[in-house]
């Protein structure tokens, strides 16, 4: 379990996330939506520590990483997470054997001789194969982002974070990689974490939704009652997304046409 | 209020000393893994192969060049003042082993392998691909940094000592070929009037050297910001910088070993 309590983190004077509180259960897919620049990416560095809050409780398993700046002790909650980044930040120089072996090396007692076994069963597991001794720059986005998520899943961790997974791809790749993360959380039982600003693919794949605005959660719900929320900064969004309000009276919802337009 | 220009100054100052402190706590970091992590020497060898086996060329043509130039112009010197090209040998191996061995082969590499450092480091930190080695349970100075240094610190020294061999046969080409000097009486020049204190004078500045253009390569590129035209703005002050100080780092290393006897 991870629970998030009173989070703060600025850059010089620029507020980022303020007061930012939150619980993610086991097993829970909890995605994080919100227009670009509102903290979503600072708010998962931050769980995982890539980035050091200025307050606040990171707690994970029970142990907190908020403050601490113990090399160890990270590396050790760390083990824990699969991180999977925009744009893959797959490691140019080695090869995508050598990339999803990786985290096996550094954080298993996996012996060498196993690793080609698992890299290609990860592989699999994303849809890909034959790919193991091209190089990142052989691949296309929507390669990358599989490589990369094979390379999150290698160590099978408890916890995946996912930044803008489908950012930048195409609809075919949106929705390949959206069966993958729903995958991953019914085969291998992962909680996901998950920061988009797609909000359909945040509605269709979660098991409760946050909204991040101004460095706050201004609504955390279940997909279905976060739909039908009140709170007026949800409902810009979701009008902006083009998605229709479910419990609007439906004079109201024909006034805003069939998919939402106006 | 304060004037504009002071105001500059002062940021200037504010930059420089954080910049400095920065340094020194990567410093502590790279000491810190270089005694706690596991040898990485697939890693440090191939770092060795792109810093010194790929400068090689660089340094074969710089240096030999340089021998016969110097070997050129002290053989003129000394037919015009002395009607006899004198100790041309003892000059050129004197000028080569002091100063210009070390001293050209630190620019050529700081100028080369430097500016490879840290554009690679740049990239990596501008692609999230140092964030992913956090996530992997890898510190990126055990596996990036590390490796470097030691990559710099040996091969940088054995570089030099290639260079001071391939300037003195440079001179002793010129020696022969124009000034008509016998190769006997060069060589001679050499062992009569130098000493193996002549070659560690040079041999020890060497390993300042590299230890300066391993700490401002690496640095730079850990602070990469801003995509690529950061990386390229990076690299070109790492290469600035380690070059400046190569020369400003010259002198005072040379005071010092000249008041140890050395």
């Amino acid at each position: 379990m991870i629970e998030i309590k009173n989070l703060n983190k600025a850059f010089g004077e620029k507020v980022i996330l303020k007061d930012v509180s939150v619980t993610i259960k086991d097993g829970e897919l909890f995605s994080v939506i919100g227009p670009s620049g509102m903290g979503k990416s600072t708010f998962i560095k931050c769980v995982i520590r890539l980035l050091k809050p200025e307050s606040g409780q990171i707690i994970v398993d029970g142990q907190d990483i908020g403050s601490t700046s113990n090399e160890f002790t990270l590396a050790k909650v760390r083990r824990s997470f699969g991180y999977l980044f925009q744009e893959g930040a797959l490691f140019d120089s080695l090869t995508v054997m050598e990339n999803v072996s990786f985290g096996l090396k550094y954080l298993t007692d996996i012996p060498k001789g196993e690793y080609p076994r698992i890299v290609k069963e990860k592989l699999a597991l994303v849809g890909l194969e034959k790919v193991e001794q091209l190089k990142p720059s052989e691949l296309s986005v929507g390669m990358k982002k599989r490589v990369s998520l094979a390379r999150s899943i290698a160590t099978e961790p408890k916890y995946i974070l996912y930044d803008e997974p489908t950012t930048g791809l195409d609809p075919v790749t949106t929705g390949m990689v959206k069966d993958l993360i729903t995958d991953m959380r019914a085969k291998l039982k992962i909680t996901s974490v998950v920061v988009t600003h797609d909000l359909s693919l945040a509605l269709e794949i979660s098991s409760r939704v946050a909204m991040l605005f101004e460095g706050k959660f201004v609504e955390v719900a279940v997909p279905d009652e976060f739909r039908c929320s009140t709170n007026a900064t949800v409902r810009q969004f979701m009008e902006i997304s083009h998605l229709p309000n479910p419990c609007a009276p439906a004079g109201i919802q024909r006034m805003t046409g069939k998919n939402g337009k106006k | 209020m304060k004037h504009p220009v002071f105001k500059e100054i002062g940021h200037d100052f504010l930059g420089l000393a954080e910049a400095m402190g920065s340094a020194a706590l990567t410093l502590k970091s790279v000491l810190f893994w270089f005694f706690r992590a596991k040898f990485e020497f697939q890693e440090t060898a191939k770092q060795a192969v792109k810093i010194g086996v790929d400068s090689m060329t660089v340094t074969v043509l710089t240096s030999f060049f340089t021998g016969m130039v110097l070997a050129l112009q002290m053989g003129r010197s000394m037919k015009n003042l002395f009607n006899e090209p004198m100790y041309v040998g003892t000059m050129v191996a004197f000028t080569m082993l002091k100063e210009l061995g070390p001293v050209l082969t630190s620019v050529v590499v700081a100028g080369r392998a430097g500016a490879v450092v840290t554009a690679e480091i740049g990239t990596m930190q501008v692609t999230e691909q140092i964030d992913a080695l956090y996530t992997l349970g890898t510190n990126p100075t055990r596996y990036l940094l590390v490796p470097r240094y030691i990559a710099f610190m040996v091969t940088l020294p054995l570089l030099t000592v290639f260079a001071d061999f391939l300037g003195i046969l440079g001179g002793l080409l010129v020696a022969v070929t124009q000034l008509k000097v016998s190769p006997s009486v060069y060589m001679n020049d050499i062992f009569t009037y130098l000493d193996v204190s002549d070659f560690m004078h040079g041999f020890i500045k060497t390993f300042f050297f590299a230890f300066m253009i391993a700490t401002v390569s690496c640095y730079k590129g850990l602070h990469t910001k801003g995509g690529a035209e950061g990386v390229g703005k990076a690299t070109t002050e790492a290469v600035v910088t380690s070059m400046v100080l190569v020369m400003v780092m010259d002198y005072f290393i040379s005071a010092l070993l000249v008041a140890l006897g050395i």
